[in-house]
């Protein structure tokens, strides 16, 4: 088997006298895809953190195959207004980069018509492509993506999928991906992890569903078949349409 | 013209064209409380340059550097916010500045002119510090220039794609301190803040580029310090506070602008 991209082993973070990630041990392989899942609070996001170099372990560690080039897309990322900047001229930031480049990595993302927009104007799902497309300029092996289906309609989720598996297909790069997605997302995935401080469980998709921790967390909702119940503060008509009204669970099929 | 109009004008425009990028740069980045307190720390710096019997520029940017890294220790913290703990440093400098000098019998000095800058006495000898000063800000910041863009887009990013994030903000909160060092003699350490930002904040409606605001916030800083000089001389008005005037006008008259909408 190839070696990991990235294996952290005992992985333990301690943020003011709170413990948020307990002996974690994490392990990405090249052409993996690995899921996080797990509540809110479950440290889903300091793990990616510790992955990336950005939050330090307070025990265990995470090592990183010599020389691996990351591609992180973080949730979100705002540019201060004052600051003139188009896409192409964000995505150039980052390396020295040729503009056949950048057009080819807008190409792949499937924003080339943002180009020469400012980066303050594009939508949530557009930044987010914009922003796949900047991981992708330093030509990743390990793409690290934290919570791409906030943004994105559930449309816009499948896409985006979509592109990530085409990537991990055609590029031969691991994947580490947190989402809230318990359904499309996970179902499509190698590996799944389920954090909530210290790993419940993992391993493929339907397993995790199986087991008694992954059930106790998230309820009902487990259930490979269940609808996917969450709070509404608008109704659906018949024909999908978004109507005021209504507080309350809303179940989509 | 006579020579100190000259003097002046070559120590005003060689400033307001370092402003510009470096000016821009703190509109960015959000750091305009940050260049005030910075320079309001300038007058210790002053009167240490001359208890140490060292250039009171050298003085001003060791200050400048000094107060620069207590602020990124008090922020690590994180146990005030970033304002307050800019508002104490700011003023507890500018009046431990002013309490060095007031102790120092020997030392007589126009604490009008620190204050609000005398650009029409600047000697050849501070040209020569200026451009200097001037040239060396200006060539960190060019050498910089794309780092510290993606750091101002968003520090975790910089910093995965493995850039000194750090260090990168240290050599910035340099270059300022030398930009204000400086600057003190043209409009006073009390007022070099607004030669920063007020010409980049009148460039940033007419720019699509970084380079582009930044050029024409430097042409913007020109325009202000000619026409603060200009009616200082003809009024017989303090040079420093004519040309933020002139550049507060220039902002104004830049908002009046019709911008075609993108």
């Amino acid at each position: 088997m190839a070696p990991a991209l990235i294996d952290a082993k005992g992985l333990t973070v301690r943020l003011g006298g709170r413990t948020i990630l307990d002996r974690v041990d994490l392990e990405v392989r090249p052409g993996e895809i690995v899921t996080l899942i797990g509540p809110n609070g479950a440290g889903k996001t300091t793990l990616v953190r510790a992955v990336l170099g950005l939050v330090r372990a307070s025990s265990g560690v995470v090592e990183r195959r010599r020389g691996l080039r990351i591609g992180y897309m973080p949730q979100r990322l705002t540019v201060d207004a004052t600051l003139p900047l188009t896409v192409r001229r964000f995505l150039a930031l980052w390396r020295p980069v040729t503009d056949a480049r950048i057009t080819a990595a807008l190409e792949e993302a499937g924003v080339s018509h943002l180009a020469a927009s400012p980066v303050q104007t594009v939508s949530g799902g557009e930044m987010q492509r914009v922003l796949l497309a900047r991981a992708l300029l330093g030509d990743p092996e390990l793409l690290v993506l934290d919570e791409p289906d906030q943004a994105v309609d559930v449309h816009g989720q499948a896409e985006l999928f979509g592109r990530i598996e085409t990537l991990r297909r055609t590029r031969g790069c691991g994947v580490l991906l947190v989402s809230h997605d318990l359904h499309t997302v996970m179902a499509r995935t190698d590996r799944v992890l389920c954090l909530n401080g210290h790993v419940c469980c993992q391993g493929a998709p339907e397993d995790v569903r199986r087991h008694p921790e992954y059930r106790a967390l998230f309820g009902g909702h487990a259930d490979a078949l269940a609808v996917y119940v969450h709070h509404h503060d608008h109704a659906h008509a018949s024909d999908g349409a978004v109507v005021p009204g209504h507080d309350g669970d809303c179940c989509h099929g | 013209m006579d020579d100190f109009v000259l003097r002046a004008l070559a120590a005003g425009c060689g400033i307001a064209l370092v402003a510009g990028p470096l000016g821009s740069f703190v509109v960015w980045r959000r750091m305009a409380y940050f260049g005030d307190t910075l320079a309001h720390s300038a007058l210790l710096g002053v009167a240490l340059g001359f208890l140490l019997g060292v250039n009171p520029l050298i003085g001003v940017v060791g200050v400048c550097v000094a107060l620069a890294l207590a602020l990124v220790g008090l922020q690590r913290r994180r146990a005030l916010a970033t304002d307050t703990v800019l508002g104490i440093l700011s003023h507890s400098s500018l009046s431990l500045g002013l309490v060095a000098i007031a102790f120092l019998e020997t030392l007589r000095v126009d604490l009008v002119a620190y204050l609000f800058g005398d650009i029409l006495s600047v000697t050849t000898t501070d040209l020569g510090w200026i451009y200097a000063g001037g040239a060396a800000a200006l060539g960190g910041l060019l050498l910089l220039w794309r780092r510290l863009l993606a750091v101002t887009v968003d520090e975790d990013l910089a910093r995965v794609e493995g850039m000194p994030v750090e260090a990168l903000r240290l050599a910035f909160m340099l270059l300022i301190a030398l930009v204000i060092a400086a600057a003190m003699k043209i409009v006073g350490i009390l007022l070099i803040t607004s030669l920063l930002i007020i010409p980049a904040a009148a460039a940033r409606r007419f720019s699509r580029t970084p380079e582009a605001m930044a050029a024409l916030a430097s042409v913007f800083g020109i325009a202000a310090v000619l026409g603060g000089l200009l009616s200082s001389l003809n009024w017989d008005l303090p040079g420093g506070p004519s040309i933020v005037v002139a550049a507060a006008a220039l902002f104004l008259a830049s908002m009046m602008v019709p911008v075609a909408n993108r």
